[in-house]
């Protein structure tokens, strides 16, 4: 009886912790368009909307690979990648081929497709990359990763009537009559990718990925997969298989990469893999989203996602030299404040002497 | 012929990688962290030789002096600030990514002091070229001393480990800190001179690196550095001898990759063999492997 009623205020505590996180979000969503309704929002803030949503859906899926899988990947930013190329690609080649396909289906088939490339790149690459340990998983992680992006910068591809057309080498290597055909031109990338997304597809997204996730975590194969990450030796003894639910996990936050970086993709009119977008500092740059929101806390994720990603605009405004500096000194200041011992002991003590006015006032 | 002088470039090459490995996997083997900071000490090192020699007008030794001495002193200060306290931290992410925000801090200080354009980093080796084999081979001054200097440091290091008190320290704490404290060894004291001995190999490296390319921005570190990183874990991270393989090794097939098959993919066949590497042998090729236990 009493073992009845835990499980059943357990469940509730996830059910409820979850709807607070869409709560969060949907009332972020409404909150920002009532201010750009009112035109309150400065139009780069607006500009800034569907990439916060880009990172959010990120950092979300990231942290199920470091925070409930428990290994390092520094290799995310390549499978946003794949995404983003395989899907521009798809809708560019709409473009030519079906033109009066509706824009909304034929980003979601672009969706579909970012993310089926980006999980079976994660499945391929989990495969032996899930082999190793550690800050090895994570430099090949990180190999794979620059792989990725510096092939795409050598790809020149085009679709005509005699067949798809492949060259590593220049795009006069394709034979192709019609140049405007070429669709992935080398590192000049893919121009003129139709413009699907907006800020309410973003949260549509963001809130799918999560949908997703938590789902994950709070299901059988989420536990399994955080038993391995707690002890492999143990979940392996009970039975639990470990590659498949390494992979899996694996795979989806691959997957779930590849759909912001579709929707990245269609917010652009220019898609070109450039280190800045794709390369290892941008998956640094998901990692330390990750890290700062807490590992394992997809709340977490969502929120320092937003605020590392407004943080230098809204600094643009009063230091626009050093805004840059001044991030990397609230990283650092922020790093040690929630992590280090030595804080985290000062911080208790604060709370011990709040509660314990609280306490005496409350007895008087 | 052309393949021997792309063998003694790639070797050049692969020594300043194995300089700046060696940093890592120093601290790597102590700390157990990967300071992702490091790549940026190599670019201040090359800027503060670049202020004293070309802006300074004072002699190149001088300038590497300076930039020695600056780079022990900075890599100090860094693991005092932003790494010592995070040491007993829950997660060792923690501080990984603190050298992250050292790291864009480092490179946003000079882009505040230098500005974004790249400087012309004038080379400090005077040495002539020398012509080999009937004058089809032509080193370069600064192919020679990249290579006499990176050997030279290599059993410089290994006579400090393995015959000095504070080298035999450094091993013990990189053993086990616990028991090294208990034998009277300083462990802060160790882990910090190892902080400033990988700081100082970092500056050299990047007054031999920009002597050689001599185009110098607050970014040029951060590459080197991953690919330095990557020659580290490719001979085994946290063994020195596997760094010294590891990086040349690393120079030789990325030059040879830009000769023989593309410049372009030059960077992504580095990864390549990497992985296949690792793939073959986890913990990379001087590696030490150990058993999980139950």
């Amino acid at each position: 009886m009493a073992m009845n009623k835990m499980k059943k205020i357990n469940i509730s505590a996830s059910l409820k912790s979850n709807l607070i996180t869409f709560g969060i979000v949907i009332a972020a969503y409404a909150v920002m368009q009532i201010l750009v309704s009112l035109h309150l929002v400065s139009s780069l803030m607006r500009g800034l909307l569907v990439p916060i949503c880009v990172y959010v859906i990120l950092a979300v899926s990231l942290n199920l690979t470091v925070g409930i899988l428990g290994e390092l990947s520094l290799g995310h930013a390549g499978f946003m990648c794949v995404g983003a190329f395989t899907g521009a690609f798809f809708s560019k080649y709409i473009l030519y081929a079906v033109p009066g396909m509706p824009g909304a289906l034929r980003f979601f088939l672009a969706l579909l497709i970012g993310a089926l490339f980006a999980g079976l790149f994660g499945l391929l690459i989990g495969i032996p990359v899930l082999r190793l340990k550690g800050d090895y998983l994570a430099i090949v992680t990180l190999a794979f990763g620059e792989i990725i992006k510096n092939l795409i910068n050598l790809l020149y591809l085009g679709i005509d009537e005699n067949g798809v057309h492949i060259s590593l080498n220049s795009a006069l290597d394709l034979h192709m009559e019609d140049s405007d055909k070429i669709i992935v031109n080398g590192a000049m990338g893919i121009t003129g990718t139709p413009n699907d997304s907006n800020f309410t597809i973003g949260v549509v997204l963001v809130l799918f990925a999560l949908i997703i996730v938590l789902n994950l975590i709070h299901s059988r194969d989420g536990r399994a997969i955080m038993a391995i990450r707690d002890n492999t030796i143990a979940a392996e003894s009970v039975g639990i298989n470990v590659t498949k639910y390494k992979l899996m996990a694996f795979a989806i936050s691959a997957s779930l990469a590849g759909i912001a970086g579709v929707l990245y993709a269609h917010n652009l009119s220019t898609l070109t893999a450039l280190p800045k977008n794709f390369g290892y500092n941008m998956s640094i740059q998901i990692l330390v989203f990750v890290v700062l929101g807490g590992i394992g806390n997809i709340r977490g994720s969502i929120i320092s996602a937003v605020v590392l990603t407004v943080l230098p605009e809204l600094l643009r405004g009063f230091v626009s030299d050093s805004r840059m500096l001044i991030y990397a000194i609230i990283l650092i200041a922020m790093m040690l404040f929630n992590w280090a011992p030595a804080c985290i002991a000062w911080r208790e003590k604060i709370r011990y002497r709040l509660n314990r006015k609280k306490n005496a006032k409350e007895a008087e | 012929m052309s393949f021997i002088s792309y063998l003694i470039n790639g070797i050049s090459l692969g020594s300043v990688y194995a300089l700046i490995a060696l940093g890592y996997t120093m601290v790597y083997g102590i700390a157990k962290m990967l300071n992702f900071a490091h790549g940026d000490v190599i670019m201040i090192g090359a800027f503060t030789t670049y202020t004293v020699c070309s802006i300074a007008g004072l002699p190149p030794v001088l300038g590497v002096l300076v930039a020695v001495v600056f780079c022990t002193l900075l890599g100090m200060l860094i693991e005092r600030v932003a790494y010592k306290p995070l040491r007993k931290a829950a997660s060792p992410l923690a501080v990984l990514i603190t050298a992250i925000g050292v790291s864009y801090f480092l490179q946003n200080i000079a882009l505040l002091i230098f500005g974004a354009n790249a400087k012309s980093f004038t080379s400090i080796v005077t040495l002539e070229s020398v012509k080999l084999a009937g004058g089809q081979i032509t080193v370069t001054g600064e192919t020679i001393v990249t290579i006499v200097v990176c050997i030279i440091i290599m059993i410089l290091l290994t006579l400090f480990i393995n015959k000095t008190k504070a080298g035999q320290a450094m091993l013990a704490v990189s053993e086990d800190k616990g028991a090294a404290q208990l034998m009277g060894i300083n462990v802060d004291a160790t882990i910090a001179l190892t902080f400033a001995i990988g700081s100082a190999l970092a500056s050299i490296a990047g007054v031999l690196l920009c002597s050689a390319y001599p185009q110098l921005t607050p970014y040029t570190g951060s590459m080197p550095g991953i690919k330095a990183f990557v020659a580290a874990v490719f001979g085994g991270i946290g063994s020195i001898p596997g760094a010294f393989i590891g990086g040349i090794l690393l120079g030789v097939i990325e030059i040879f990759g830009k000769a023989y098959i593309s410049s372009q993919m030059a960077d992504a066949i580095v990864f390549a063999v990497l992985i296949l590497v690792l793939l073959v042998k986890p913990t990379g090729l001087l590696g030490k492997n150990i058993q999980e236990k139950v």
